[in-house]
């Protein structure tokens, strides 16, 4: 090494402490910078003004009072499995299996309505059906977790596996239930007697809404305030520390997991009883997996999911409509919404990290 | 050491992590050919120092001069290629592979193995190593793979090594077979410097003591003209009382009383057979052993997390009752009235949640009181308010994660927590390891304090000549036996040394 080197151009430097504003300024800073580039792109690949493909995207999403309605209905939904999942997150237990408890729970939905709905009264299949889906997700969610309990087995792998049982259930039924022979799908169910359809509240998007809302009231407030959120807390951080004050870490696995599960049952009921009204091997929609990202994005505090599940819905609405307004291909949107979406998980690398550049420029250094 | 010749000169050095100042303006020089310990207390920046100089961080202001030439190291490869190495507290090696295969690892160059272990072997005859350039990292003991991690370093031709508390791990033995490969580098025209707290080390070692506090640089002293009692003051900048008080025990009566007691870890392998004690209250029973010998175990079966073969665990109340530990739970135990408290080895990763901040740890033992399905979040605040009033913690706040705390403030609130319950037994584990002077004797204090209110205290510890100076009873285990117990205040080093090795070597397979 005879040759000196150059001071590096740049180093990284952890930061300390982070003020909640610093880390929100970087975010804000994040989307903006997001939104030019894609702008920019936009404009280079098909010369359209950019500012009308975000009006569009805005539109898309909050244009008419249905559209707003849908767009918060969606995010409900999203926002119910991701809570879901998030009690076992925090467990450090990578439940990957959201999609498959969401199945589990909406195909014993569909089952109730279709086998009891002309032999029980509405309001007892409504009770059959609330009871069986949340059941059928926390077995989803039961299975995986014993086994990780009993002989330490891989969870992620588990739970995916179990998506797929979900998956080929749904389409076994569907075989089965299929009305009329021979179309392959199930269809509207009890279309002429409404018998296990959930009931409305002012219309029909509100239902799931105030159910969204309370259960994350409720997620925030078992995680954080309760004995049990404590525990859970202790076992995903140290599983040694937790059996040293004699948490039984296999129990709180189960039990955190079923109820992850049936938390995801309940979403599945959603799907069925109120805004589907039938039950498809794609009714979870992928939502079991995004529910995994708005949920490591809001760092697991179910208060940000609200926000991170905001912002994946309206992202995914709005895209959609540009490819429709514009006549672009689909892949387009989906080109936007994953710019948008690496400019804001990036972020966190810059709330976490720091990076300072040379500060000397003097030309003492030799070349 | 006469004609000295500055091989390294860092220069006004300053390193912050947000807003803390790890080392402010520090200026140090090290020789060829010299062993210059760096003290410090846990926090002053003696280890963020040791990584500019190795290229794992870089300093925010200042220069590095290399034999008089000022350089950057802006990564370990660049130190390397000064001819820096750096063994860290923590080896970084990969358990499947050899020896060799570890050290040649992110060389460039063709790869062949056969050449590099014959430099390996060359490079152990040279210095006196011991050990097989074939074999597998995850076969070897502690002080095989801080031998590797040496050979390492020198093997990338480093003429200048860091080595960072090499000797937390070792046994005396151990330690003394180290020291000598050391003299042997250094006669070699090698600089090293190393990092420890233990000072009669330092006063065998060194040539030379170089001092920091607080991040910032206090001065140097040949280790020839300087003691103990000068070093700590300068280290901890005032005067320290460096004697451990023993009060004679005020009404012993059994507490504890471990019965044949017979125990296998998870792999069937055996590592306590018939042990027998019994604890009393009010005295500190030391238990002594090379380190492996079933401490471990012992402690924990009684704390209710080591399932056991045989043997019984019984706590004694003040009336003579007895009631067995063994089968039961650390929440069973705590349910039966039993307050035992234990401060284990592995602080974050057993006695506290490193990523939880100090109010929730010192939930961790009482969250499940109250009857309702929540947490009390209050009193836990208040008493973490106490512990660092009590204590001296120096934390920015109760909120701070405990992981960023030092490695004696995480002590401090590890203990704080153990004793605030008013236990009826205290079991420690190596409690002052890695912690420096001034927080050590804050931690004996402590255990005296508790001793004095009546507790039966069981201290495991590696340092002798502390367990000498502090215990009532001493028993010493060897290789999972009991050896023999004796009275700490009639009991030398070397009767204890002896005992400790009497039933052969065995019992080195872990830690």
């Amino acid at each position: 090494m005879n040759s000196k080197k150059k001071e590096p151009l740049l180093h990284i430097v952890k930061r300390g402490d982070v003020k909640w504003y610093v880390a929100w300024a970087i975010r804000l800073a994040a989307i903006v910078l997001a939104l030019i580039v894609s702008g920019i792109l936009t404009t280079a690949l098909t010369g359209l003004n950019p500012l009308d493909v975000y009006k569009t995207i805005v539109t898309g999403a909050f244009g008419t009072a249905r559209k707003s309605w849908i767009t918060v209905q969606d995010i409900s939904i999203l926002l119910i499995i991701s809570l879901a999942v998030t009690p076992a997150f925090r467990m450090r237990f990578w439940n990957v299996g959201g999609e498959g408890q969401v199945l589990a729970g909406a195909l014993a939905a569909a089952a109730c309505m279709i086998c009891l709905g002309e032999k029980l009264p509405n309001a007892a299949v409504i009770v059959c059906m609330v009871i069986s889906s949340i059941l059928a997700g926390g077995l989803w969610g039961f299975v995986p977790a014993f086994f990780k309990a009993k002989w330490n087995t891989n969870e992620t792998l588990c739970t995916l596996m179990m998506n797929y049982i979900a998956t080929q259930l749904v389409a076994y039924y569907t075989i089965l239930w299929e009305v009329p022979k021979g179309s392959g799908k199930i269809g509207i169910i009890n279309q002429n007697t409404n018998i296990g359809w959930l009931p409305e509240i002012g219309n029909k998007y509100l239902l799931c809404i105030i159910i969204a809302v309370v259960s994350t009231v409720l997620m925030y407030i078992y995680l954080n305030y309760s004995k049990h959120g404590y525990e859970i807390s202790v076992v995903g951080e140290s599983e040694h520390t937790a059996r040293y004050v004699g948490i039984k870490v296999e129990k709180v696995i189960v039990r955190t997991m079923i109820l992850s599960g049936a938390v995801c049952g309940l979403a599945g009921l959603l799907l069925v009883g109120s805004i589907n009204h039938t039950v498809t091997t794609t009714i979870a929609g992928g939502q079991g997996f995004t529910a995994v990202m708005v949920s490591w994005l809001a760092k697991f505090n179910p208060l940000g999911m609200i926000l991170t599940s905001l912002l994946i819905v309206f992202l995914g609405r709005g895209a959609g409509e540009i490819s429709t307004a514009f006549s672009l291909n689909h892949s387009f949107s989906d080109i936007l919404t994953g710019i948008i979406l690496f400019f804001v998980i990036g972020c966190e690398f810059f709330i976490t990290y720091k990076v300072n550049f040379r500060k000397k420029a003097t030309g003492k250094e030799a070349k | 050491m006469e004609n000295k010749v500055v091989t390294v000169s860092m220069k006004n050095i300053t390193k912050r992590f947000g807003e803390i100042i790890a080392n402010d303006s520090v200026n140090l020089d090290i020789y060829k050919g010299e062993i210059l310990a760096l003290l410090g207390e846990n926090g002053s920046g003696k280890t963020t120092l040791m990584n500019m100089l190795s290229g794992i961080y870089y300093p925010d202001e200042g220069q590095i001069f290399i034999n008089n030439e000022e350089k950057v190291i802006a990564s370990p490869r660049d130190a390397f290629e000064l001819g820096i190495g750096m063994v860290h507290q923590h080896f970084k090696l990969v358990d499947v592979l050899t020896a060799t295969e570890n050290i040649v690892l992110g060389l460039d160059g063709k790869l062949d193995l056969k050449k590099a272990s014959a430099k390996i072997r060359e490079i152990c005859r040279k210095y006196g190593f011991d050990v097989d350039p074939d074999q597998k990292v995850y076969d070897m003991s502690v002080s095989e793979k801080q031998t590797v991690e040496i050979v390492k370093v020198l093997y990338r031709g480093a003429d200048i090594l860091i080595l960072d508390e090499p000797t937390a791990v070792l046994t005396p033995q151990e330690t003394d077979r180290l020291f000598a490969i050391l003299r042997n580098m250094k006669e070699d025209g090698k600089s090293i410097i190393i990092i420890t707290h233990k000072m009669h080390e330092v006063l065998s070692i060194s040539d030379r003591v170089a001092v920091l506090r607080k991040g910032t640089y206090v001065g140097d002293l040949r280790t020839k003209e300087t003691t103990a009692q000068e070093m700590t003051e300068m280290m901890v900048g005032h005067a320290v009382e460096l004697n451990i008080e023993r009060p004679d025990p005020v009404d012993p009566k059994p507490r504890i009383e471990v019965k044949n007691l017979t125990v296998r870890n998870e792999e069937g392998i055996l590592k306590l057979e018939d042990v027998s004690f019994t604890a009393n209250s009010g005295e500190i029973l030391g238990i002594a052993g090379i380190s492996g010998c079933g401490q471990k175990e012992l402690l924990e079966a009684i704390a209710g997390l080591q399932p056991a073969e045989s043997g019984s665990v019984c706590y004694i109340e003040d009336d003579g009752s007895k009631d067995e530990l063994l089968k039961k739970d650390p929440r069973q135990i705590q349910e039966m009235g039993v307050t035992l408290s234990f401060v284990p080895e592995d602080r974050l990763g057993m006695g506290l949640v490193g990523n939880m901040d100090m109010s929730d740890n010192m939930m961790l033992r009482s969250f499940r009181k109250g009857p309702t399905p929540f947490t009390d979040r209050k009193s836990p605040r208040k008493l973490a308010k106490k512990v660092v009033k009590d204590l001296d913690v120096v934390t920015p706040g109760i909120s701070t994660p405990v992981r960023r705390l030092s490695g004696g403030n995480v002590q401090k609130v590890l203990v704080g927590r153990e004793i605030a319950s008013a236990p009826k037994v205290l079991l420690t584990a190596y409690a002052v390891r890695g912690l420096d002077i001034n927080s050590s004797y804050t931690i004996y204090d402590l255990i005296n304090r508790q001793k004095k209110a009546g507790v039966a205290v069981i201290y495991v510890g590696e340092d002798l000549d502390v367990l000498l100076e502090i215990s009532d009873r001493i028993l010493v285990m060897c290789g999972g036996k009991v050896s023999g117990i004796i009275d700490g205040r009639t009991a030398t080093k070397n009767k204890v040394g002896m005992m400790m090795t009497r039933i052969g070597g065995e019992g080195f397979d872990e830690q």
